[in-house]
């Protein structure tokens, strides 16, 4: 089977772009990151279905027909992540509301061990002079534009 | 042909539909979504019975030709994963019910409840019954979305910054699934479990493998199997007791599910045996080692859920009919007995105002019944023979000693270690929340507001961060905890004995939440005593999943195998 390497390249780049957008911090950007690593996936989908420009499945055909299946994948597909960016959207509005920015925050366990390594004197190897991820949370905009 | 196998996924979703348009009328809302629970239950009971008895039972929606359209299955597996997932989403509502849905009506919007944890069901439902791996993607995204929305009820901050991880651990691995959906259909152009079994066959091995391995990092995700199971512990415990009962019992287990069924089916040659023996030994131990050091329940048991997952992927790791039995057992004991613990811990929380172990003490003695209800399941999970769990145990020991490499037998007593540390776990949980007074307990809870303060009690050693009382180590967030219990202007934090100096503490427990509290025990304890029966179930249902040539036949026709 011949496939279309701008297709794949396409793909490859839009999947790229996701993943990098997801490791943000800012709910919004890992929202466009999942959006665009679903749109790069849906085009896998469209490498499945074969060459393009074959005839569409209607009546009989002695020639090559387009396979009709992996666009009903990915619609099937676009309509899940349509409801998942909403639902993400929702998400985010309700986490600027409450805390005036729609970072995500840290993991319970994660923070725990943080604390856990700034107060532990005994260890050497923790520089107590670089703190600067800790602070990283508190990053967030003043909450002037939150409504009451 | 069998007109009963849609029903468990056609009927929550029609009570779905009439409970949304019944949102103002509650109480028909509560009738509607147990009716309809209730029938799913005996369907399923049916299928169990009809499956076991005449074999896989097969349905093609829309009578569309076999290999065309989608199947519906119901083989030994299916049907017994079907029974069991029935069994405790009814009980999970009926608790809820009793507890005024979720326990926090000031935050939470009740009149989403019942459509949502309808959806729920009938996702889980269709994810046993999916014939084609679409239909497996399909009915894992309705699931997910349910509890999307079950998780972060309510949009508290606690849920929203819990729900925000989980979801988006979700949808990249629903993600992973399309890239592998794709290379599975670009590979054997199609996506039927029974036609994939053939061709998947026929590839060259190196395909065949990264198929395989996308797959499995999908499903492991789900399952939460280590190291993909960072997710769980931090996102279960913040949703309601029922939500998180809920979640606990089923969802990775449908993960649990979909690696039996797509490593027996489609990959029965390559069972990749020592990296899943891997998996399962580093899930075993790393998850209980996160269980031993919580103070708040719980997380506790969000841990102990991860751990003994490892049970299920060590069967599953095997490859033998011994192996698959004991997964198969393990998964129906593990589902009813977790979900009946998170349910004693909404009962906990709704008399302590807390589950953390912090606050609590003494109820032992104020709430008896209480005590039995959460020592019975407890010691079932931990392995007390002659219990479920111990028997579960058993028989994926057996299967590990008959296997005999030295990596199953690192295994085996892997999973006894975790099994001695489960109890310790939920020992520990026992000594500070039920046998102490609940004076001792806010007397540590001072120790520990002020450890500096006690240079005379031996007890209290204070360590790197942490302090030790007893036995016991406390974190920074326990102290932290501690002190708010005693800032006196601070009434949100109360432990149980200022809640009993207070006369806030309720005199009884709603009926209906402990009642079916006390039914899934009692089911639990049923399999204890039913363990020869359903052993022989189990074993008949590994059998069949091995010989794929009967799921196959009887979904694409004889002469097709």
């Amino acid at each position: 089977m011949s496939t279309s390497l701008s297709l794949i390249l396409a793909a490859a780049a839009m999947i790229g772009c996701g993943v990098y957008l997801i490791l943000e911090r800012s709910l919004t950007r890992v929202l466009v990151g999942l959006v665009m690593l679903g749109n790069g996936v849906n085009l896998l989908f469209l490498i499945s279905s074969g060459p393009a420009g074959r005839a569409p499945i209607v009546g009989g055909g002695d020639g090559a027909m387009s396979d009709p299946l992996p666009q009903a994948l990915v619609l099937t597909a676009i309509v899940i992540s349509l409801a998942t960016t909403a639902f993400i959207l929702a998400m985010a509005y309700r986490s600027w509301q409450l805390t005036g920015g729609d970072n995500v925050q840290d993991d319970v366990e994660d923070a725990a061990i943080r604390r856990l390594a700034l107060t532990d004197q005994a260890s050497d190897s923790f520089d107590l002079s670089r703190q600067g991820d800790a602070d990283d949370d508190l990053d967030v905009p003043e909450e002037e534009g939150r409504p009451a | 042909m069998n007109a009963l196998v849609p029903l468990p996924v056609i009927l929550p979703l029609l009570g779905a539909g009439l409970t949304l348009m019944l949102s103002r009328r509650p109480g028909l809302q509560r009738a509607v979504s147990t009716t309809v629970l209730a029938v799913v239950v005996v369907v399923a009971a049916i299928l169990v019975y009809q499956a076991d008895q005449h074999g896989p039972q097969v349905i093609a929606i829309g009578a569309w030709q076999e290999s065309l359209g989608i199947s519906l299955v119901a083989d030994r597996l299916s049907a017994v994963m079907l029974l069991v997932s029935a069994i405790v989403t009814l009980a999970v509502l009926v608790y809820s019910i009793g507890q005024g849905m979720t326990g926090d009506e000031h935050e939470t919007p009740v009149t989403i409840y019942h459509p949502t944890f309808l959806v729920l069901s009938a996702g889980v439902s269709n994810a046993f019954l999916a014939g084609d791996l679409f239909n497996l993607f399909v009915s894992f995204e309705i699931l997910l979305f349910a509890s999307y929305v079950l998780l972060t009820l309510g949009g508290t901050g606690a849920r929203i910054r819990a729900g925000t991880i989980y979801v988006v651990v979700n949808v990249l691995s629903s993600s992973l699934f399309l890239i592998s959906l794709a290379a599975v259909y670009a590979a054997t152009g199609s996506l039927n479990l029974a036609q994939l079994a053939g061709r998947l066959d026929d590839l060259p091995g190196s395909v065949a493998l990264l198929l395989q391995l996308l797959l499995l990092t999908t499903f492991a995700i789900k399952a939460a199997v280590f190291p993909l199971s960072f997710w769980l512990p931090d996102s279960y415990p913040t949703a309601p007791a029922p939500v998180t009962a809920v979640f606990a019992g089923l969802l990775t287990k449908v993960g649990v599910y979909a690696i039996i069924r797509t490593q027996t089916l489609l990959f029965p040659d390559s069972p990749l045996t020592d990296l899943l023996l891997w998996a399962a030994l580093l899930t075993l131990v790393v998850g209980i080692l996160g269980a031993v050091a919580q103070t708040e329940m719980k997380r506790m048991l969000s841990f102990t859920l991860v751990s003994h997952i490892g049970y299920m992927v060590f069967g599953i790791a095997l490859g033998t009919m011994a192996g698959y039995s004991g997964a198969i057992f393990y998964v129906v004991h593990h589902i009813t007995i977790q979900t009946a613990l998170f349910l004693v811990l909404g009962l906990i929380e709704r008399q302590a105002g807390s589950t953390s172990l912090i606050k609590l003490g003494g109820l032992a003695r104020y709430a008896p019944l209480l005590a039995v209800l959460y020592f019975v399941p407890a010691m079932n999970l931990a392995g007390i023979p002659p219990m479920s769990g111990f028997l579960g145990k058993v028989a994926l020991t057996e299967g590990g000693l008959q296997v005999g490499t030295p990596l199953a037998y690192t295994v085996v007593a892997a999973g006894m270690v975790t099994s001695l540390l489960t109890l310790y776990a939920v020992a520990k949980a026992w000594n500070l929340a039920f046998w102490r007074t609940p004076g001792q307990a806010h007397e540590m809870a001072q120790e520990l507001s002020d450890p500096t303060g006690w240079p005379g009690s031996r007890e209290v050693v204070q360590h790197r961060g942490h302090v030790h009382v007893g036995a016991n180590t406390f974190g920074a967030r326990d102290l932290d905890e501690a002190r708010s219990i005693l800032d006196e202007d601070d009434d949100s934090h109360q432990d149980f004995h200022q809640r009993i100096e207070a006369g806030t503490v309720p005199s009884r427990l709603p009926r209906t939440m402990v009642g079916a509290t006390a039914a899934l025990i009692a089911f639990s304890l049923a399999l204890t005593v039913a363990a020869g029966p359903v052993f022989d179930y189990t074993g008949r249902a590994a059998r069949d999943i091995l010989d794929r040539g009967i799921y196959v036949s009887s979904v694409l026709g004889e002469g097709s195998r």
